[in-house]
């Protein structure tokens, strides 16, 4: 299909968006990269009267250390944040995560707070963000807010951002000495949205594991952490014993667990905790 | 069309200046208006790969772009790079190997390729078939595309092939 027909401003600064909102209100819709708003234009799921294109907009890609955290702009595309040697030293969960998002000419358009704004719940960057402990910047006319990841994805397709406001970039704590990641996910075809995924991340000691993050993704409205099945790991040995506990009590973590037209809630939850193994052994180095 | 907007392009190494619809894709924009219709129309949701055309150096989804974010850019389809000879290995080797049939999923799938050569002409099979993976072919089963691009890649390196 074709998307219906709409008004196109290019924003070349903040500015220029909150006037847009101030204008159009709710009509009006950001895109970046597109790769997600495209398809919902081109399905006419979505038909706003109005787009604000944020392309322009200077200093909204940039990726660089500041103080303990990696900071990376809106506007840096998957691309960019894919081969950047700092997201690499400083967030490798994210670096694990890139190669798996869709494929090579979607990650060429495809922006970084374009894949966390839209919140698709089986997306790859929700996770990893919830994981880290990520704080996202969103901007407004009166100034920029602060919020933490476990407060922004808020449901199916919703974040915190505001009427009228826009995401600029997220905050990352860099990895610390000690600390490792992994990644992993299970897809029908390379580059397809997850069926099922895991990022984590944790300081490793010989094969015990502590301050374990395990968020879920693609078994709810939003990323889930699985609190129960990390304290089921915290601070002991990563044994078969000790993996097998942790994927028991997954099942406490996503007792709400959501199937979807491919995939019973059932076979999720068996898929999930089969992650959660392999990811567990990836953090201590066993092979999977 | 009251929206219209002029947008100006560097289009298979020519200045091109256009008034459009906003809501205009990048792939209809270069069929409709430009008839460049080697660039394919499968999906128009950024599954099939069809439409993969080149923007500033990098293959893009041409249904995932709108004409009016080509403002400025340089864009090149696969007339382009037909034209110019870029790919003409590729493309013989496409024929020699039977790596098409209906010849839909072509156009994209070359250029895919050439992304990937151009960057690593010694790309294993995995990582051929890892690089197409956003592009379908509903023909050959793959197996002989990735065979066609695996040799363009070997003799590009200055093996036989």
């Amino acid at each position: 299909m074709k998307a219906a027909s709409f008004d196109f401003i290019k924003a070349s600064s903040l500015d220029d968006v909150f006037d847009a909102f101030d204008q159009y209100g709710d009509d009006a819709v950001i895109i970046a990269g597109g790769q997600s708003l495209m398809p919902a234009l081109n399905m006419r799921l979505s038909a706003p009267s109005h787009l604000i294109d944020i392309g322009s907009v200077p200093g909204l890609g940039e990726i660089l250390v500041t103080g303990g955290s990696l900071r990376i702009g809106a506007l840096a595309r998957h691309r960019e944040v894919a081969s950047s040697p700092e997201v690499a030293a400083h967030a490798p969960l994210i670096a694990k995560a890139m190669p798996l998002i869709a494929h090579a000419a979607i990650r060429n358009r495809g922006t970084f707070g374009g894949s966390l704004a839209n919140a698709d719940p089986a997306s790859e960057l929700p996770a990893c963000t919830l994981a880290l402990g990520a704080t996202f910047n969103i901007a407004g006319r009166g100034g920029t807010r602060q919020v933490a990841a476990s407060d922004f994805f808020q449901g199916l397709y919703e974040t915190a951002i505001g009427e009228g406001e826009v995401l600029v970039g997220v905050d990352i704590p860099v990895i610390q000495d000690g600390e490792k990641a992994a990644f992993s996910e299970l897809v029908r075809r390379s580059g397809d949205y997850a069926t099922v995924g895991v990022a984590a991340q944790a300081q490793v000691t010989g094969k015990a594991l502590s301050n374990v993050r395990l968020a879920f993704f693609a078994v709810a409205d939003r990323p889930l952490l699985a609190a129960a099945a990390a304290a089921a790991i915290e601070g002991r040995a990563c044994t078969a014993e000790v993996i097998k506990a942790a994927q028991d009590d997954l099942g406490r973590d996503l007792a709400g667990i959501a199937g979807d037209v491919h995939t019973e809630a059932a076979t999720k939850l068996h898929l999930a905790r089969v992650l959660l193994g392999r990811a567990l052994n990836e953090l201590t180095g066993e092979a999977a | 069309m009251a929206f219209e907007k002029e947008i100006t392009l560097t289009l298979n190494g020519e200045a091109v200046s256009r008034r459009i619809d906003p809501r205009r894709n990048l792939v209809d924009f270069l069929r409709e208006e430009m008839q460049l219709t080697g660039s394919h129309v499968g999906c128009e949701h950024g599954v099939c790969g069809a439409c993969t055309v080149r923007v500033d150096g990098e293959i893009v989804r041409g249904c995932l772009m709108l004409a009016v974010q080509a403002d400025g850019a340089v864009v090149e389809t696969i007339e382009g790079v037909s034209d110019s000879g870029e790919i003409a290995d590729l493309q013989a080797a496409f024929v020699e190997r039977n790596a098409l049939q209906c010849g839909f999923c072509s156009p994209g799938m070359l250029l895919t390729a050439q992304d990937l050569l151009k960057a690593n002409p010694g790309a294993s099979r995995d990582e051929i078939r890892e690089h197409i993976s956003g592009n379908y072919c509903r023909c050959t089963g793959y197996q002989a595309i990735v065979d066609a691009i695996e040799k363009v890649g070997r003799q590009r390196r200055g093996g036989d092939s």
